[in-house]
């Protein structure tokens, strides 16, 4: 077993994901099986390889510190699932 | 000929010389969609009204003698660009009535040369699928076969092409989802180099790999868009400062000399025989037009997939953090505290696909698992790009099949995540190497289904995709079949 229940159960918590008992039943197949095949990557000797974040080499991107227009209040709460004087709404996170 | 068989370039000239109206060519479109799209489920939204008064504003255009190539052109958009004022779903629950408050800068090109939007187009549930069946609107039915999957996850927007519904489309391309719908549906489609085309406004799967590109009918409107969607953009730093060449002006050149490299290991078993004929017919074709074929070797090849869903997987686990039920989208709120209301919304908004590669992702960042799964993926990544850099020392453009089979059935490969995986094997590796691929149809099946072509390019070499494309296009006439529909 690449994966066991537990650790996936973990996994679900660190996504933020409520997943049901069928689900994580599911997953803990679907993960094992395919972490099992990506083990492949494990036949290549990688030691001296420098790793790729991107494909086309970059380096940092500066603006200038100025100020820019932006979207404004309004537009950017208007797909809030809820907002209240101009903020977005989340449940009480402080007792 | 009906006005919904024309091209862009072809359209494009009738409408400059008054031949017809935008709001004539756009009526006919609606129309087809109207006939058509309960059989193909291609559109997610279509915009009957701001169309046509788009089409209206073009023609006021045109008249006044300031048409661009695009104006008055009925296009449509897969629905992962976002368009200020219009529903933009990337085919999710949690995203279901989200209105954007911008449009993203493909889009807002395509506008400023008056570009006609029809609507948005049926996807992957967050570009996550090979078939279109991971849609939270129902899977999308292949225009050739309505049994069969139009691909994926672009699979609206090359259906929409291949049923004739919209001139073209925009799509985007991860690990193949531009090129794989475009072979199964007989359509073009290019992949640009990753940087090409500004991501700002695109709904982010795998940010490393994800580009924008189009979907056409044939190569000479895939230049047109491409030029029209290209070029730098200082709200996307990925993007790359450098010019836009003019991609019809390198059409013509021929391909007379041009070495064709043909890497060995996408020539293997398993490779269907009808799309290994049509391949080795196509290679064929080129060289009758004095291209020279030259074997190449890309030997990692066979760790592409492997690489590409750890990487992916990882990219999309932190890209779709954002889905919280707190500043757009679906919540499901049940009194029990913020974290509560974070992982319900996230589990109700969220397909089976999508959950699946965040958990994989979550799992290849984890701590005491990133350096086994996600560095030693970018490792072989570094591995996969040099194989690309080294066979371009050797050859212009690389030739290969776009996907191992013609289109599959749907349900065929649904309770198989890694054999759905699996159908993508040539198409990943250009994502990974982050350098230019297409698919131009080269042939139908003895079941009548499409298959493509694919040419891969030189990182910001699609003048040289696009000019043999366009020399085996002339040559061929795949690209005129239509879809019995």
């Amino acid at each position: 077993m690449k994966i066991t229940r537990a650790q996936v159960e973990h996994v679900a918590q660190l996504a933020r994901l409520a997943l049901t008992e069928p689900e994580l039943d599911a997953l803990t197949g679907d993960m094992d099986a395919i972490l099992g095949y990506v083990e492949k990557l494990n036949e290549l000797d990688t030691d001296h390889i420098v790793p790729t974040a991107h494909a086309v080499p970059m380096e940092n991107a500066f603006r200038g510190d100025a100020a820019h227009a932006s979207i404004g209040t309004e537009k950017a709460l208007q797909n809030a699932p809820e907002d209240s004087d101009g903020c977005f709404l989340v449940p009480k996170v402080i007792e | 000929m009906q006005l919904t068989d024309l091209t862009i370039h072809q359209l494009h000239d009738l409408l400059r010389e008054g031949k017809t109206s935008a709001q004539e060519v756009t009526r006919a479109f609606l129309d087809r969609i109207a006939a058509t799209d309960e059989r193909i489920n291609a559109f997610i939204t279509v915009c009957e009204q701001e169309a046509l008064q788009q089409a209206a504003d073009a023609d006021a255009r045109i008249k006044a003698g300031d048409g661009a190539p695009l104006t008055g052109i009925p296009l449509a958009l897969k629905d992962i660009f976002v368009t200020e004022g219009l529903r933009t779903t990337c085919a999710s629950r949690i995203l279901d009535n989200f209105v954007p408050p911008y449009n993203g800068t493909a889009v807002a090109k395509l506008k400023e040369q008056g570009a006609v939007i029809l609507g948005k187009l049926n996807m992957d549930e967050f570009a996550m699928g090979s078939s279109n069946e991971n849609s939270a609107f129902g899977s999308v039915r292949n225009p050739w076969n309505p049994e069969c999957v139009p691909g994926g996850s672009s699979g609206g927007s090359a259906a929409c092409v291949a049923a004739r519904q919209a001139v073209a489309t925009l799509g985007t391309d991860t690990g193949g989802s531009i090129r794989q719908p475009a072979a199964h549906c007989g359509v073009v489609g290019l992949k640009p180099t990753y940087g090409r085309v500004s991501r700002y406004g695109v709904i982010a799967y795998a940010s490393s790999l994800d580009q924008v590109g189009p979907v056409t009918r044939d190569v000479e409107d895939c230049a047109l868009l491409l030029g029209a969607v290209a070029g730098y953009d200082p709200a996307d730093s990925t993007s790359v400062d450098r010019p836009v060449p003019d991609y019809r002006t390198a059409l013509k050149e021929g391909v007379k000399g041009l070495r064709v490299g043909l890497p060995k290991e996408y020539f293997i078993e398993g490779l269907d025989a009808d799309v290994k004929q049509a391949v080795e017919q196509a290679i064929e074709t080129l060289r009758e037009l004095g291209a020279e074929p030259v074997e190449v070797s890309l030997p990692h090849t066979e760790y592409a997939v492997a690489c590409y869903y750890l990487i992916a997987t990882a990219e999309a686990s932190s890209n779709l953090a954002r889905y919280d039920g707190v500043r757009y989208g679906q919540r499901v709120d049940e009194g029990s505290g913020l974290i509560d209301m974070y992982m319900r919304s996230r589990a109700a908004g969220f397909g089976t696909e999508v959950k699946r590669r965040i958990m994989l992702g979550t799992y290849a960042l984890s701590s005491g698992y990133y350096d086994a799964y996600y560095l030693k993926a970018q490792k072989v990544r570094t591995l996969i790009r040099q194989d690309f850099l080294d066979a371009f020392n050797k050859v212009d453009v690389i030739l290969t099949p776009v996907a191992p089979t013609p289109a599959f059935r749907i349900g065929e490969k649904t309770a198989d995540p890694l054999q759905m995986y699996l159908s993508d094997i040539f198409t990943i590796p250009v994502n990974l190497a982050g350098t230019c691929g297409m698919s131009l149809p080269c042939g139908l099946s003895q079941d009548g289904l499409p298959i493509g072509l694919q040419l891969i390019g030189q990182p910001f070499g699609e003048e040289t995709l696009l000019r043999t494309a366009y020399a085996f296009e002339q040559a061929s006439d795949w690209h005129l079949k239509q879809a019995p529909l």
